[in-house]
């Protein structure tokens, strides 16, 4: 039986990959992929603690995460592309107009 | 056995979203970000998660990194390559990532789990999991359920407003 502690870390670690790929990387592209990165390491950490409590809520809870995944995609990517049309580049540290 | 299978799916895990974060080419990230989310599919089957684990596979792989690959397919890419990846103070960003792990793993020790719930392996086995979570969901969470619906919907409209183009008026 591997220790609940492992999952946890594992998750954590994932967490931390997408933290800081939020913070670093200038795409937006890849940005929105550390977003996905850090909703699939708090995913790991509801099915293993649904799995290690004998209790189904974790699951719903990751379906319901999965769903605003999903529709978080879908905004993100329009708003990817809008910013595209009036910028011609994806880079966030150019996108300063809002800046005062 | 079972040791063996996680420590491989972890160390998977882990390296290829190191990976999806350091490629220079977006597209090249979304490819490994498919095989993460295979593997993170494998991880939920060694929880007895069936059920999550296809939805994984259907819906991130299959739908939401396509949808990845369809923006990168309309933006124009080409100056990506030559520039520089990161932002420029990107030495602070790493660092307070690396000070939130250290605050998670010290927080790791302080953890107690609490009273277990009803869905025993037993409970599980005798039905399936696909089952009990269908009635789970139904029984328990039928009002988040149909909410979820209306966030949908919501970011369906609003893809397609941000998305249109700006009509003369």
């Amino acid at each position: 039986m591997i220790p609940l502690n492992w999952y946890i870390s594992l998750s954590a670690v994932v967490f931390i990959v997408g933290v800081a790929g939020f913070l670093m990387r200038r795409n937006i592209i890849i940005m929105f992929m550390s977003i996905e990165l850090m909703m699939n390491a708090v995913n790991i950490s509801l099915v293993s603690f649904s799995h290690y409590l004998n209790d189904m809520k974790g699951q719903v809870m990751v379906f319901f995460v999965i769903a605003v995944a999903a529709a978080e995609a879908a905004i993100g990517l329009g708003i990817i592309i809008a910013l595209f049309r009036n910028k011609a580049n994806i880079h966030v540290d150019e996108a300063n107009e809002m800046k005062g | 056995m079972a040791v063996g299978i996680f420590i491989y799916l972890a160390a998977a895990i882990t390296t290829l979203s190191v990976l999806v974060i350091t490629r220079r080419n977006p597209v090249h990230s979304v490819i490994t970000m498919v095989l993460l989310f295979f593997h993170i599919a494998g991880l939920y089957l060694t929880l007895n998660a069936e059920f999550l684990a296809a939805v994984q596979v259907i819906v991130y792989a299959g739908a939401i990194l396509v949808l990845f690959l369809f923006v990168i397919l309309l933006l124009n890419l080409k100056e990506e390559l030559i520039e520089r990846r990161y932002v420029g103070p990107w030495p602070l960003g790493f660092l307070a990532a690396l000070g939130l792990f250290f605050m998670f793993i010290f927080s790791l020790k302080g953890f107690r789990l609490g009273p277990l719930g009803p869905f025993t392996d037993e409970v599980i086995k005798a039905h399936t999991n696909t089952k009990v979570l269908g009635k789970f969901l139904y029984m328990e969470y039928l009002y988040p359920f149909e909410v979820v619906s209306i966030v949908l919907l919501v970011a369906i409209v609003g893809a397609i407003v941000l998305a249109k183009k700006r009509l003369k008026s």
